[in-house]
C-alpha cells in the first residue's frame, strides 16, 4: 500500500523538529545511563559476541542509538497526510538525537571521575568508569561516547536512505551474527553431535564469542538469505495459504509431524544444560497453556494461577514422597505417580471451584486481585506452622522419587532429557485440547464472554459456568505441571510458588500472544528458554540480574505497543485495534462490505 | 467436557448455593471463634474454651490494647495508601497495581536521604527539621514517579478495554521494583536510628503508645483533613469530581481533564510518598518487595470502604489493619490453629474476599462518582 503512494519531496536538513528531537535525545541519555547504573555494561562484559571487539556488555549501551536514530525519522504513514520522501534531514535527526545520547553517557563518565555515590547506588564502580572511558582517561572516554553516540545516530538515521531490501539486508544479517553468538551453547552443542564440529570452530572462537571470520560467513549467509531465501519462504507461506480442503488438511498434517519428529529428535542431540532449559520451557509451557484458556480465551485474569500449580506439586510430593509431614495417618500409602496424578486431577479441579465459584461474578479487577490474594492465602497456609504437619511448613516436601515408566526410565531431575519427553506428552495433550476447546462450542463461548458478557449471556450461554469450566480446565493444566515439577526437583517448597511465578506466565502469555496457541509456545520458548524462569536459569544465564527487569519492561511495552501479542491471534487483534481497522476500512471505501471481508488473516499492523 | 457441561446443567443456583455454603461456614468460623474467645476470656480453664484449645489464654487489657493501637497505626497507613487507588480508581475507573511502588519509592528517597542526613550528623542534630525534608524530598519523588508513569503507561492506553490498563500496571510495578533492585541492590536496607523522645512509649490518657505509631495516626488524620479539603472545597476537587462522574461532560464544561488525571495521581503519589516516610520510621527497613503487599493490602482497604469513596478509603484501612492484627488472636487462635501470627496476611485477603462476597460495594458505599461500573 505505501509503496504506491506518491511521496512529496524531502524537507531541508534544518526543518526539524527540534522539541521531538531534544525528547528523543534525553530519553536515550537516561535510558543509557540507566543501562549503566543498572550494571548492563559490567555484568555482560564478560559475554563476548565478536572477538576481540565486541562484548555484550557494550551492545547493551549500543544498540539503542542505532534504534532510536532511526525510529526518530519514521512517521506514522497517514492516508490523507502528506508524507515526505526521507533524506538528509533523517539523517540529522538521528545524529542530533544520538548526539544527546552520547552526551549522557559523557556526562556519566565525567561524574563518575569526580563524585562517588556509591552508597545508594550499588553500580556506582571503579569498574564502570574504567570499562566507560575504555581504560584510556576521563577526557578520552567523553569525547568517545559523543562520537559513539552521534555516529551511531547518523547511522540509525541514513538507514532511511538505502532500499528497504538493503535495509532488510543489513538488519538481517546484524541481528543473524547476534543471535549466533548469543545461542553460542545451544548451536556448538548441536553442531557436535551432527559432526559440524569444524563449523562450529570455524565460526566460534576457542574462549567464547564469534571470530571475527565466523561473523563475516554468518553474516554472508544471512545477507544472501534476506535477498533470496526469504522470498522464497513467503512464496511456500502463500502457497500454503491457498492449499484449501484437503491439501491444506494435508499440508497442516506434514507440517505436525515435522513438528513432531523435531521434538522427539532435538532432545537426543542436545547436550544436559540445554535439556534441562527444554525441561523448564515445558513445564513453564504447560502452565502458560493452562493460563492461555484462563486468560486468552476466556478473558478472566487470574493472578493467583500459581496456586494451581501448588497445589499440583504438593499432592504430587505428598502421596509420593516417604517424607511428607507427620501429621498424615499411616494408612495413607505412598503411591506411584501416575496415581497420585488421578488425585491431583480430581484436587486441582475442586480447587478451581472453590476459588472460581467465589469471584466468578465479581468485575474484571476485582476478581485479579482477589485470584491473587487466593494464591498467597494457599501458600501461606503450605508454609504455616498451622498444616505444617501435612506439608512440612517451610522445609516443605523433601525426597519426592521420580516418576517411574513401566520399568523403562525413572524419570528425575537428574535426567533432564526425560524430563522434557514427559512434560513434552503432557504439553502435547494440553495443546491438543486447547485446540479442539477452542474450535468447539465452549470455546466459542469463551470467546464470546471475553468479547461481552452481557451479551453472551442474551445469546443464551450460561456465563457463570462458562467461565468455571475454564478456570478448572486452567487449573488442571496448571497441576500437571506441579506435579511434573515435584518430581523433577524432587521436593516442594512454599517459596517455589511465590507471585512471582504467576506474574510470570502471565507475561509469557501475553508477550507470546493471548489467545493462540502458536504465541504462547514462541513466548515460553524465547523469554523461559532464553532469559529463565523466576528462578531457573535461561540460556543467557548472565542475563539472570536482569531478566525480572526485562520482563517487566517487555509487559508495559507489548501493552502500549502491541498488545496481542508476538503472535498474535487474529480475532483478538481485531478487537483491541477495532478503531485503526474500522478508520482504515472507512478510509478505502471498505466499510460497506462488513468487516469480514477486508484482508482476511491479514490485520493491519500497530 | 460436555459432560461436565450437562451435570452443573442446573444454571447459577449451584454457584448460588456454593456461596451461600462459604458465607455460612466463614460466618459460622468467625462468630464461634469470637464467641470461644469471650468464654476464654471469662475464665481460660473452662471446658469449651479448652476443648479446641488447651494453651489458649486468652488477652491481657494491655496486650489487647496493645493489638488495636498496632492495628490502627498499621490501619491509617493502609489508609493513605488506599486513598491513591481509590482516587484512580474513582477517576479513572482502573486499579492502579503500581501504586503500591510508588510507595515503595518514596520510602527507598526516605532511607536514601535519612541516611544520607545521618553521616552528616543532621539526623541526630536537628531531627525534626530533617524528617519534614525527608518527608517534603519523598512527596517530590513519589509524585513524580506517579505522574510519569501516567504519562507513559496508562495515558496511551485510555479507553482501551478493561483489562489492558491493569496488566500494564502490573508490568509498571514489577519494572519499578527490579529498577530498585538493578540500581540500589536486592538487600534489606535500614534506617538510621530515631531519637529517643520520639520512639519512647508514652502514657497519654489512659493509652500508652509508642512515639512513631502516634505520629503515624497524627499524619495520616493531617493529610485526610487535607485530602478532604482539597476534594470538597477547592475548584480542583471540584473539577475532579466532575472528571469522575462524566469526563466528556467535565471537558465540555471547560476543565482539562488531562490535566485533572494528572493531579488525581499528583495526589495519590504524595499520600503514598507521605505513607512510604511512615513506613521507614515505623518497621526502619525497606527492601524492593516493601510496596508489593502494603500495596495490595491497601488495595482491599480502599475495596473494604467502598472504591472511589476518600472517607471509605480510611475507614477500610483502618478496619483492615485492626482485623489483621486482631483476628489471628481473637478469631483463629481460640480455634486452636498455631502459629497465627503468620496468617495475618492470610487474614488481610480473607477480609477482602468475605467484603467482596458480602458486600462488594464496600462499607460504605463507592462514592467520588455515581457512575454504574458493573
Amino acid at each position: 500500500m505505501t509503496d504506491t503512494t506518491v511521496l512529496a519531496p524531502a524537507r531541508g536538513v534544518l526543518d526539524q523538529d527540534w522539541r521531538k528531537i531534544v525528547n528523543y535525545g534525553l530519553l536515550l541519555a537516561l535510558a543509557e545511563v540507566f543501562i549503566a547504573l543498572a550494571n548492563m555494561p559490567v555484568g555482560l562484559d564478560d559475554f563476548i559476541l565478536i572477538e576481540p571487539i565486541l562484548s555484550l556488555g557494550y551492545v547493551s549501551l549500543l544498540w539503542l542509538p542505532l534504534l532510536l536514530g532511526y525510529s526518530i525519522g519514521t512517521e506514522k504513514v497517514l492516508e490523507g497526510v502528506t508524507s515526505h520522501a526521507k533524506g538528509a534531514r533523517e539523517v540529522v535527526a538521528g545524529a542530533c538525537v544520538g548526539l544527546i545520547g552520547g552526551g549522557g553517557v559523557s556526562g556519566l563518565v565525567l561524574l563518575l571521575d569526580n563524585f562517588d555515590l556509591r552508597d545508594p547506588l550499588v553500580n556506582w564502580s571503579p569498574q564502570l568508569l574504567a570499562l566507560l572511558a575504555f581504560d584510556n582517561g576521563v577526557g578520552y572516554g567523553v569525547g568517545v561516547w559523543l562520537a559513539i553516540g552521534g555516529g551511531l545516530g547518523l547511522l540509525g538515521g541514513s538507514m532511511h536512505l538505502i532500499a528497504p531490501l538493503a535495509r532488510r539486508v543489513v538488519s538481517t544479517m546484524v541481528l543473524a551474527v547476534v543471535g549466533v553468538a548469543v545461542l553460542e551453547t545451544i548451536l556448538s552443542d548441536i553442531a557436535e553431535d551432527l559432526f559440524l564440529e569444524w563449523l562450529a570452530d570455524w565460526i566460534y572462537f576457542i574462549r567464547g564469542g564469534v571470530s571475527l571470520h565466523g561473523a563475516a560467513t554468518v553474516a554472508v549467509v544471512a545477507g544472501a538469505y534476506a535477498v533470496w531465501g526469504s522470498k522464497a519462504v513467503k512464496g511456500a507461506k502463500a502457497s500454503y495459504q491457498a492449499l484449501e480442503g484437503v491439501e491444506r488438511k494435508q499440508a497442516n498434517k506434514v507440517s505436525i509431524a515435522v513438528v513432531v519428529a523435531a521434538t522427539i529428535l532435538l532432545p537426543l542431540v542436545l547436550g544436559k544444560i540445554t535439556n534441562e532449559l527444554l525441561a523448564n520451557v515445558g513445564l513453564f509451557l504447560l502452565l502458560a497453556l493452562g493460563l492461555n484458556i484462563v486468560i486468552g480465551l476466556a478473558g478472566i485474569l487470574d493472578l493467583g494461577y500459581v496456586a494451581f500449580f501448588a497445589v499440583g506439586g504438593y499432592t504430587t510430593a505428598i502421596l509420593t514422597s516417604p517424607n511428607r509431614g507427620d501429621s498424615w495417618p499411616t494408612w495413607i500409602p505412598q503411591v506411584w505417580w501416575v496415581v497420585a496424578l488421578m488425585l491431583v486431577i480430581v484436587l486441582a479441579g475442586l480447587t478451581g471451584l472453590f476459588i472460581g465459584a467465589p469471584v466468578i461474578r465479581m468485575r474484571g479487577d476485582y476478581l485479579a486481585i482477589v485470584t491473587l490474594g487466593f494464591g498467597e492465602i494457599i501458600r501461606l497456609l503450605f508454609l504455616s506452622d498451622w498444616l505444617g504437619g501435612f506439608t512440612g511448613g517451610a522445609q516443605g516436601v523433601t525426597n519426592v522419587p521420580g516418576v517411574q515408566v513401566f520399568g523403562l526410565a525413572n524419570v528425575r531431575g537428574t535426567d533432564p532429557r526425560a524430563v522434557f519427553y514427559l512434560v513434552a506428552f503432557f504439553c502435547a495433550i494440553a495443546i491438543y485440547v486447547s485446540w479442539r476447546l477452542e474450535k468447539s462450542r465452549i470455546g466459542r463461548a469463551w470467546m464470546a464472554v471475553r468479547e461481552d458478557e452481557s451479551v453472551a449471556e442474551a445469546m443464551g450461554i450460561n456465563t457463570v459456568n462458562v467461565k468455571l469450566l475454564a478456570f478448572v480446565v486452567g487449573a488442571v493444566l496448571a497441576s500437571f505441571s506441579g506435579a511434573i515439577f515435584a518430581a523433577k526437583v524432587g521436593s516442594v517448597f512454599p517459596t517455589s510458588f511465590i507471585i512471582l511465578v504467576s506474574i510470570v506466565i502471565l507475561i509469557v502469555v501475553i508477550v507470546g500472544g493471548m489467545g493462540n496457541i502458536a504465541g504462547v509456545v514462541a513466548g515460553s520458548v524465547v523469554l523461559i528458554g532464553v532469559l529463565g524462569g523466576p528462578k531457573q536459569p535461561g540460556l543467557l544465564q548472565e542475563f539472570s540480574e536482569f531478566k525480572l527487569l526485562i520482563y517487566g519492561a517487555l509487559l508495559v511495552w507489548m501493552m502500549l505497543k502491541r498488545p496481542e501479542g508476538l503472535i498474535p491471534n487474529v480475532r483478538r487483534t481485531r478487537e483491541l485495534h477495532q478503531d485503526e481497522f474500522l478508520q482504515d476500512a472507512w478510509l478505502k471505501g471498505q466499510i460497506d462490505e462488513g468487516d469480514e471481508t477486508g484482508d482476511g488473516g491479514e490485520v493491519a499492523p500497530a | 467436557m460436555t459432560t461436565a457441561m450437562k451435570a452443573k446443567a442446573a444454571p447459577r443456583t449451584g454457584v448460588d448455593w456454593f456461596l451461600l455454603l462459604i458465607k455460612s461456614v466463614m460466618f459460622f468460623f468467625i462468630a464461634t471463634g469470637v464467641l470461644l474467645f469471650i468464654f476464654q476470656q471469662i475464665d481460660p480453664g473452662n471446658p469449651i474454651a479448652s476443648r479446641l484449645n488447651d494453651d489458649a489464654t486468652g488477652l491481657t487489657a494491655d496486650q489487647f490494647e496493645g493489638l488495636v493501637i498496632a492495628g490502627l497505626s498499621q490501619g491509617a497507613m493502609y489508609g493513605l495508601i488506599a486513598l491513591g487507588y481509590s482516587m484512580v480508581y474513582g477517576v479513572l475507573g482502573f486499579i492502579n497495581f503500581a501504586h503500591g511502588e510508588v510507595f515503595m519509592v518514596g520510602a527507598m528517597t526516605g532511607m536514601i536521604t535519612s541516611n544520607k542526613l545521618h553521616e552528616a550528623g543532621a539526623w541526630e542534630s536537628n531531627f525534626v527539621p530533617s524528617l519534614l525534608f525527608i518527608v517534603l524530598l519523598s512527596i517530590v519523588v513519589s509524585t513524580l514517579t506517579a505522574v510519569v508513569m501516567e504519562r507513559v503507561a496508562y495515558r496511551p492506553l485510555r479507553g482501551s478495554p478493561r483489562l489492558i490498563p491493569l496488566i500494564t500496571s502490573i508490568g509498571v510495578s514489577f519494572f519499578i521494583q527490579n529498577v530498585s533492585v538493578v540500581l540500589l541492590g536486592p538487600g534489606a536496607k535500614s534506617y538510621p536510628a530515631l531519637p529517643d523522645w520520639l520512639s519512647k512509649k508514652r502514657d497519654i490518657w489512659f493509652i500508652s503508645i509508642e512515639g512513631t505509631r502516634l505520629l503515624v495516626v497524627l499524619v495520616a488524620a493531617v493529610s485526610m483533613v487535607g485530602l478532604w479539603y482539597l476534594v470538597e472545597r477547592t475548584k480542583t476537587g471540584k473539577a475532579m469530581r466532575a472528571v469522575a462522574e462524566d469526563k466528556e461532560i467535565a471537558s465540555l464544561m471547560g476543565i482539562n481533564v488531562n490535566r485533572i488525571i494528572v493531579t488525581t495521581f499528583a495526589v495519590g503519589g504524595a499520600m503514598a510518598g507521605v505513607a512510604g516516610i511512615l513506613w521507614g520510621i515505623m518497621f526502619r527497613s525497606v527492601i524492593h518487595t516493601t510496596g508489593f503487599l502494603p500495596g495490595i493490602k491497601a488495595f482491599s482497604a480502599a475495596v473494604v470502604g467502598g472504591i472511589g469513596n476518600l472517607n471509605g478509603a480510611m475507614a477500610g484501612g483502618l478496619s483492615l489493619g485492626s482485623a489483621e492484627a486482631i483476628a489471628p488472636l481473637v478469631i483463629l487462635e481460640p480455634w486452636g490453629v498455631s502459629g497465627v501470627s503468620q496468617l495475618r496476611d492470610a487474614v488481610a485477603f480473607s477480609v477482602l474476599i468475605l467484603v467482596l462476597l458480602v458486600k462488594p460495594t464496600g462499607l460504605f458505599g463507592e462514592r467520588l462518582s455515581s457512575e454504574d461500573r458493573g
